[in-house]
């Protein structure tokens, strides 16, 4: 009997009965708490399945290649390549000043520049004083930026902007380069604030 | 009588009389008289029962005076829209009236083109096409999914609303029956090396919008949904396929997503760094602020309704947890001098929303009702002070403490948690 069937069974000895039939209950398993629920926890695979189905197909490297796009904070998925803060200046001033103004702080969109670092609480959350990772700027930019053409820049021009960001935030100084070696490498005034969720369930804990 | 004084009755009213058909020359059989009546459009007539009605229809609509709608943030790539929580009975959303939160727009994806790469620690990457998945062995779960920027309005001491509805505090939630492949059954199929620790899932829209899960989660209880509601899964909700991730903010469960990549610790994407971290007010920013703690609202009677008159009402609303089942909803008539236990509509299922009710018998007096959740840990859901002492005031994420609305003796129904603090 699978696992569904064995609590129906009571009920539908019940309704025998009713009838005026004679069977008695084969099981002693109560019916879970709340019935209901038992159709919807479900997660395991039915045992009787292979160890492996086989559909879908394998993925080549170089489809892999095309596709895994993001950064991690060691640098691990950065491309080859770099820019500088000068070249990312020229690359700010055509695509992304519209969105952003010309420090980085005045809009429309979000501001991405505020060297102002704080204690207790930030005013604004920026790259500058909140972002924990310099290689985020990396995936996000490439990914999503500028919002309505994204990705259009080069490998090189994702390097130069980010150095030219950074500068504006008084994270590198005014010659850096940015590539595989030196973004990881950068420090960001925030990353140290930034702690794992330790909020948990139950009685008289709100975290 | 002149076609300008003939009285103002409706085509397929006037056609269905045999006298004004016939003498109109415009129905010569039955047949030719039920293609008029088909094709008038449905028209509300003092007595029905002496109308025909209209005929059966490929696809049905909401009856004409009941259009619930979404309400829209900025027409932007980057923007929201929230659930009517106050139309809504029982704990379904109607699927076209999900939410809605999307980074690059909604992108137009053909279900026969999608794949889904799965690699990184596994022994076989591999790319699964739609037709692939849907041929794994299949779950369906009613689950609630919420953004954790729900009730980022109503937690700032200094500008506390009156006017604000449940919608717009609160429409950042929604319920469906999801359908898809557990999460662990594909993983399984590709087989995870030892070590791996999280995942990165990552969507095929123009934001490329990314998150790292723990693993543990996703092999727990997260699917892989291509279906919502007894169809297949709408574009605003990722078609053709969406990562769905149960109790967790609504976030994490990416859209139209197109990569999985198994890794041995989170990628820090922009959107789990930039956004959706909590600052403290002590000096540190909390991250992976995942699960949704418990919550609840009234629905009924909420801004900006007004009851007219005294006498028994039910109060109605929602409640859930991230965290497994609610075993408890509690409601205050009298601004949370004494609580009584509200009356939970079953089923109750682990991390999707119940509906709860409460009969009230309304004096005409000035008053205040709230709600509180408890879940199955214990847990109960915090007033907005317990929040303030343990957060700050400057969090913008997971803002689940009680709500509160005020009756006025004019029956007057406004936001009321400005009242209380
Ligand atoms: C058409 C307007 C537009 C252009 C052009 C544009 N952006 Fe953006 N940018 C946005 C919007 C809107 C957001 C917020 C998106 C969201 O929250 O989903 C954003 C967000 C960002 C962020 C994240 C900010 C944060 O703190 O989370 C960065 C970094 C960024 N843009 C960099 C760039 C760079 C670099 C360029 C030029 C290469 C660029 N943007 C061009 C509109 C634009």
């Amino acid at each position: 009997m699978t696992r569904r069937l064995r609590w129906l069974a009571p009920a539908l000895v019940a309704a025998v009965v009713g009838c005026g039939g004679g069977d008695t209950a084969r099981t002693t398993e109560a019916p879970p708490a709340n019935a209901a629920d038992f159709l919807y926890d479900g997660n395991e695979i039915p045992e009787h399945a292979p160890a492996r189905f086989g559909f879908g197909s394998e993925a080549s490297e170089a489809r892999v290649a095309l596709w895994d796009i993001d950064v991690r904070p060691d640098g691990v998925g950065l491309p080859p390549g770099q820019g500088s803060v000068s070249e990312g200046r020229d690359v700010y001033n055509i695509h992304c000043v519209a969105c952003h103004g010309p420090t980085g702080t005045e809009g429309p969109n979000d501001r991405l520049v505020d060297s102002e670092q704080w204690d207790d609480v930030p005013t604004t959350r920026t790259v500058g004083n909140y972002w924990p990772y310099a290689t985020t700027l990396y995936s996000y930019i490439r990914k999503a930026m500028p919002q309505l053409t994204p990705g259009i820049l080069t490998e090189d021009q994702v390097y130069a902007v980010i150095a030219y960001i950074l500068y504006m935030n008084e994270i590198v100084p005014e010659d850096a380069v940015m590539n595989a070696e030196t973004l990881p490498a950068v420090v960001m005034p925030a990353r140290d604030k930034f702690v794992m969720d330790d909020r948990t369930g139950g009685t008289g804990v709100v975290r | 009588m002149s076609g300008s004084d003939r009285p103002k009755l409706s085509r397929r009213a006037w056609i269905t009389t045999t006298s004004g058909a016939v003498a109109a020359g415009l129905v010569h059989t039955q047949a030719d008289a039920l293609r008029l009546v088909a094709e008038e459009l449905p028209q509300q007539v003092a007595d029905p029962t002496r109308v025909p009605g209209r005929f059966v229809s490929e696809i049905g609509s909401r009856a004409p005076a009941e259009q619930p709608r979404r309400l829209l943030r900025a027409q932007a790539l980057s923007s929201s829209s929230r659930t009517p929580l106050a139309d809504l009975m029982g704990v379904i959303t109607p699927s076209d009236l999900h939410f809605e939160r999307h980074h690059g727009g909604i992108p137009n994806i053909a279900f026969e083109n999608h794949e889904l790469l799965v690699h990184g620690m596994v022994d076989r990457p591999t790319v699964f096409r739609m037709s692939d998945l849907m041929r794994y062995p299949q779950v369906s779960r009613i689950r609630f999914l919420e953004c954790s920027g729900n009730g980022g309005g109503v937690y700032s001491r200094t500008r506390m609303p009156t006017d604000v509805t449940v919608q717009q505090m609160d429409g950042l939630l929604s319920t469906s029956e999801w359908t898809g492949v557990p999460v662990s059954t594909i993983l399984r199929e590709v087989g995870v090396r030892p070590g791996a620790s999280w995942i990165l899932a990552e969507g095929g829209d123009s934001a490329v919008l990314a998150r790292s899960v723990p693993l543990d989660k996703v092999m727990d209880d997260s699917i892989l949904a291509y279906g919502q509601n007894g169809e297949r899964l709408r574009p605003e909700q990722g078609y053709p396929l969406r990562l769905f991730n149960p109790g967790y903010e609504g976030n994490t469960s990416v859209k139209w997503l197109r990569r999985i990549e198994v890794t041995d610790q989170p990628t820090h994407t922009r959107e789990e760094t930039s956004k959706y971290t909590d600052p403290l007010g002590d000096g540190t920013v909390r991250q992976f602020s995942l699960t949704m703690d418990a919550k609840s609202v009234i629905t009924f009677p909420s801004f900006p309704y007004a009851l007219p008159e005294q006498g028994w009402w039910e109060l109605r609303g929602l409640a859930w947890s991230g965290r497994g089942r609610i075993t408890r909803v509690e409601v205050s008539t009298n601004g949370g001098r004494s609580w009584v236990d509200a009356d939970l509509q079953g089923p109750i299922l682990p991390k999707s929303t119940v509906r709860f009710r409460h009969l009230f018998d309304w004096r005409g007096e000035d008053t205040i009702i709230m709600s509180r959740a408890t879940d199955e840990t214990g847990y109960v859901q915090p007033t907005v002070q317990q929040l303030w002492e343990a957060r700050g005031e400057r969090t913008s994420y997971h803002q689940n403490h009680q709500r509160a609305w005020k009756i006025a003796r004019t029956g007057e129904v406004t936001f009321g948690l400005g009242e209380l603090v």
